[in-house]
C-alpha cells in the first residue's frame, strides 16, 4: 500500500565534484540509500556532519537533486521537481525568516503566493501563531524576536500550507539547552496535533532518542541502521552505531573469545554490566570477566568505573549511586572484581 | 598644594594640534568650492577681485536660460541615466552570478569587473577610443553611455554583492520551499532585500557619470557634456559667473544624492567603491 509511505528513497545517490590540489574528483555525499518513512511518523536522520543526512533532507525538499535513484512522495516520483512544486515544507537551521516582512507576513507568505484572500489569510496566520503560542506577535519584525520565538515563527510559516511532510534541518541547534529541551517536547506535541510526517535532521543522539518514532543513523553517506530509539540503543548493529549513539564498550579479538568463546565483535552498554566482588561463582546465564578497577570517577547521579581485564582489554562500567556515597565508591579502586552481564545484552556487530 | 591631575589620555579627547590639523584639512578641501559659490553671486563680469565688489542674483536666471548650458545638462542627464540603468541590470546580474555560483575563473572575473574603477580614467579612455575606432563605430551619444557604463557597473556590482554576502542564502530556498517560483522569489524576497543597495549603487553611479570628464573626452564625438562645457567655458572669462552658477548646480546634483545614498546605507555600511 503506497499510501502508508510518506517518503521512499530508492537507491538514491548524490555526488558532488570536488577540486583538491588541482585534482578533480567527486565525493559521495549520499551513497545508494534506500529507506521508507511512514505516514505520520516522527523520523530522525541522525549522524555526524558530512554523513549525508542534510543532503538527504535537501533532496526531499528539492534544493538538491539525486545523481541517481528516485525519491517518492506518497508514491509520486518527485526526484526532479523544483521545490515549489512539492507538497513539502522546511524549517531551516538559521530559520531563514524574511527580515523585511512582519511575523504575520512571514507566516502568511505561502498563502500569499497561493493568492488566498487577505481575510482568509489573516485568519489562518492567527491560527498558526496560536499553535506556536505567538498570538499577538503578528505585527513585529523578526529582528525584534528572541531566538526561540524566531524558531516558532519558522515552524508556523512551514506548517501553514499543511504540507504532506515537514522537514526540520537541525532547528534546535542554535537554542540554549533549557529552551532546546522545552522545544523538543513542544515539537513532539505539535506533531501529534497536526498529524503531519516530520523528518528531523540532527547530530544530537540524545535529541533523536527523545523525539523520534524511528531513527536512521547515517555515516559516510550510507545508512548504518534504521530502527526505533530503543532498538538503536539496545541493539546497535554496527560498530559505528554502538559508538555514536550513547557510550559502548566494544570488544573484539582475543578478549571477545575469552568471554563469549567466539571472535565476533560485540558491544555492551556500561550500565548493563554488574560489578561484583570475586566471591561466589559466575552465573551461567551471564557473560563474565574478571579484572582490577583502575579508576573510579564519581559523577553524583552515577559512578563510572574503568576496569582492566585480566589478560588484556578494559571495560567501562556505570552504576547508579542508589545507596552508595563518594566515600564508598572510592574504596573500589584497585580491587579485583568480577564483571557480568546478561547474554542478551551483548550486541553482536556485523562486518 | 594638590597634585596636578594628569591630562586626559588622547583617546578621550583630541589634542589641540590634531583639532587644528583636521580643521586646516577641511578648509584646504573646501575653500576653493566656497569661492566658486561666492563668485556665482559677484557683480564682477569677468575678473576675480576679492572681496567681490557686490553681490547679485542676476547670473542665476542667465545661466538657466543659456541654451548651450541646457543642451549640455540634458545630454549629461541622459547619459548618466542610461549608464546607470545599464549598470543596474549588468551589475546585479554579475553580483548574483559571482555570489551564487562557483565557476572556473570566478576570482579573475570578479577582479576584472572591479578593474575599470581602479584604472586611471585616461587608460579606460584610450582603450575605449581605440576599441571603438577599430570597430568603426561612430562616436556618438551611445559611445559615451558605453564608456560610462564600464565604471558604473562596478559601483552597483560592489554594493549588491556586499548585500548578497550579508543576507542568508536560505531565504531564497525558503521562498521557493513555500511555493514561490523564481520570478516570485526575485520580486518578493530578493528585490526588497537588495533594494537599498540598488538605490545607493544607482545614486553613486549617476553621480560618477554626471561629473566624468576624462572617459567622456575620449568617447564623445562632438557632444559636450556639462563638465566638458564648463571646462570649455573656463577659457572664456566673459561668462565666468554663469560657469560658477552651473558649477554650483553640479555640486547640488552630485553631492546631495551621495549624502542621501550614505544615509540609506548607513545601517548597513556596505556601500563600497567610493569615487573615481
Amino acid at each position: 500500500m503506497s499510501d502508508d509511505k510518506a517518503i521512499e528513497f530508492r537507491n538514491v545517490s548524490r555526488t558532488f565534484p570536488v577540486k583538491q590540489d588541482n585534482l578533480i574528483g567527486e565525493v559521495k555525499a549520499v551513497d545508494n540509500v534506500s529507506l521508507e518513512i511512514h505516514n505520520g511518523e516522527f523520523f530522525s536522520l541522525l549522524g555526524p556532519s558530512g554523513s549525508g543526512k542534510t543532503t538527504s533532507l535537501r533532496m526531499i525538499a528539492g534544493f538538491d537533486r539525486p545523481t541517481s535513484g528516485q525519491i517518492l512522495l506518497y508514491g509520486q516520483d518527485v526526484s526532479n521537481l523544483p521545490p515549489y512544486e512539492r507538497d513539502v515544507n522546511t524549517v531551516f537551521q538559521d530559520y531563514a525568516l524574511f527580515p523585511h516582512m512582519t511575523v504575520g507576513e512571514n507566516v502568511g507568505y505561502g498563502l500569499m503566493i497561493k493568492k488566498i484572500a487577505r481575510s482568509e489569510r489573516e485568519k489562518r496566520v492567527d491560527e498558526m501563531l496560536d499553535l506556536v503560542q505567538l498570538l499577538g506577535f503578528s505585527g513585529r519584525k523578526p529582528a525584534q524576536l528572541s531566538g526561540g520565538q524566531r524558531q516558532r515563527v519558522a515552524l508556523a510559516r512551514a506548517l501553514i500550507n499543511h504540507p504532506k511532510v515537514l522537514l526540520l534541518d537541525e532547528p534546535l541547534g542554535a537554542l540554549d539547552l533549557k529552551l532546546r529541551q522545552q522545544m523538543q517536547i513542544e515539537l513532539k506535541a505539535i506533531q501529534k496535533r497536526v498529524g503531519i510526517t516530520f523528518i528531523f535532521v540532527t547530530h544530537d543522539q540524545e535529541e533523536a532518542l527523545t523525539m523520534s518514532d524511528r531513527i536512521a543513523v547515517f555515516n559516510q553517506g550510507r545508512i548504518e541502521q534504521i530502527g526505533s530509539p530503543a532498538e538503536i540503543y539496545e541493539h546497535p548493529l554496527t560498530q559505528f552505531v554502538a559508538g555514536f549513539v550513547g557510550v559502548s564498550n566494544l570488544i573484539s579479538g582475543d578478549t571477545a573469545r575469552r568471554i563469549t568463546g567466539s571472535d565476533v565483535q560485540f558491544s555492551i552498554r556500561p550500565e548493563k554490566i554488574h560489578l561484583d566482588a570475586m566471591d561466589g561463582r559466575p552465573d551461567p546465564e551471564t557473560f563474565s570477566a574478571e579484572g582490577k578497577v583502575r579508576d573510579v570517577i564519581y559523577l553524583g547521579l552515577y559512578t563510572r568505573y574503568l576496569v582492566d581485564l585480566n589478560g588484556g582489554g578494559d571495560l567501562v562500567v556505570v552504576e547508579q549511586n542508589l545507596k552508595t556515597t563518594s566515600m564508598d565508591v572510592m574504596k573500589a579502586k584497585g580491587q579485583n572484581v568480577r564483571l557480568s552481564w546478561k547474554k542478551e545484552h551483548a550486541s553482536y556487530l556485523g562486518g | 598644594m594638590p597634585s596636578k591631575i594628569p591630562a586626559q589620555p588622547s583617546g578621550e579627547r583630541a589634542s589641540w594640534g590634531l583639532k587644528l590639523g583636521a580643521f586646516g584639512a577641511i578648509l584646504f578641501l573646501h575653500i576653493p568650492m566656497w569661492l566658486i559659490f561666492l563668485y556665482a553671486f559677484t557683480t564682477d563680469e569677468s575678473a576675480y577681485t576679492f572681496p567681490p565688489p557686490g553681490l547679485t542674483l542676476k547670473w542665476i536666471p542667465q545661466a538657466i536660460a543659456n541654451t548651450a548650458m541646457q543642451d549640455a545638462l540634458f545630454l549629461t542627464i541622459r547619459v548618466a541615466a542610461l549608464a546607470t540603468a545599464a549598470a543596474l541590470v549588468l551589475g546585479t546580474l554579475a553580483a548574483a552570478a559571482v555570489y551564487r555560483h562557483d565557476f572556473f575563473g570566478k576570482e579573475a572575473i570578479s577582479f576584472m569587473l572591479i578593474l575599470p574603477l581602479a584604472l586611471p580614467g585616461i587608460v579606460t579612455g584610450i582603450a575605449m577610443r581605440s576599441a571603438i575606432s577599430l570597430m568603426h563605430i561612430p562616436f556618438t551619444f551611445w559611445t559615451i553611455v558605453i564608456g560610462h557604463a564600464t565604471f558604473c557597473v562596478v559601483v552597483v556590482y560592489n554594493n549588491v554583492l556586499a548585500r548578497f554576502r550579508r543576507s542568508s542564502n536560505s531565504m531564497i530556498e525558503a521562498s521557493m520551499d513555500l511555493g514561490a517560483n523564481s520570478f516570485q522569489t526575485f520580486w518578493n524576497i530578493v528585490l526588497p532585500n537588495i533594494g537599498t543597495a540598488l538605490l545607493a549603487g544607482a545614486i553613486l553611479a549617476f553621480s560618477l557619470s554626471f561629473d566624468e570628464v576624462i572617459v567622456t573626452t575620449f568617447t564623445a564625438g562632438n557632444q559636450q557634456t556639462l563638465p566638458i562645457w564648463i571646462f570649455s567655458q573656463m577659457l572664456k572669462p566673459r561668462n565666468r559667473p554663469i560657469t560658477n552658477v552651473t558649477a554650483m548646480l553640479v555640486v547640488l546634483i552630485t553631492a546631495l544624492p551621495i549624502l542621501f545614498a550614505q544615509r540609506i546605507t548607513a545601517g548597513h555600511s556596505d556601500s563600497e567603491g567610493g569615487s573615481k
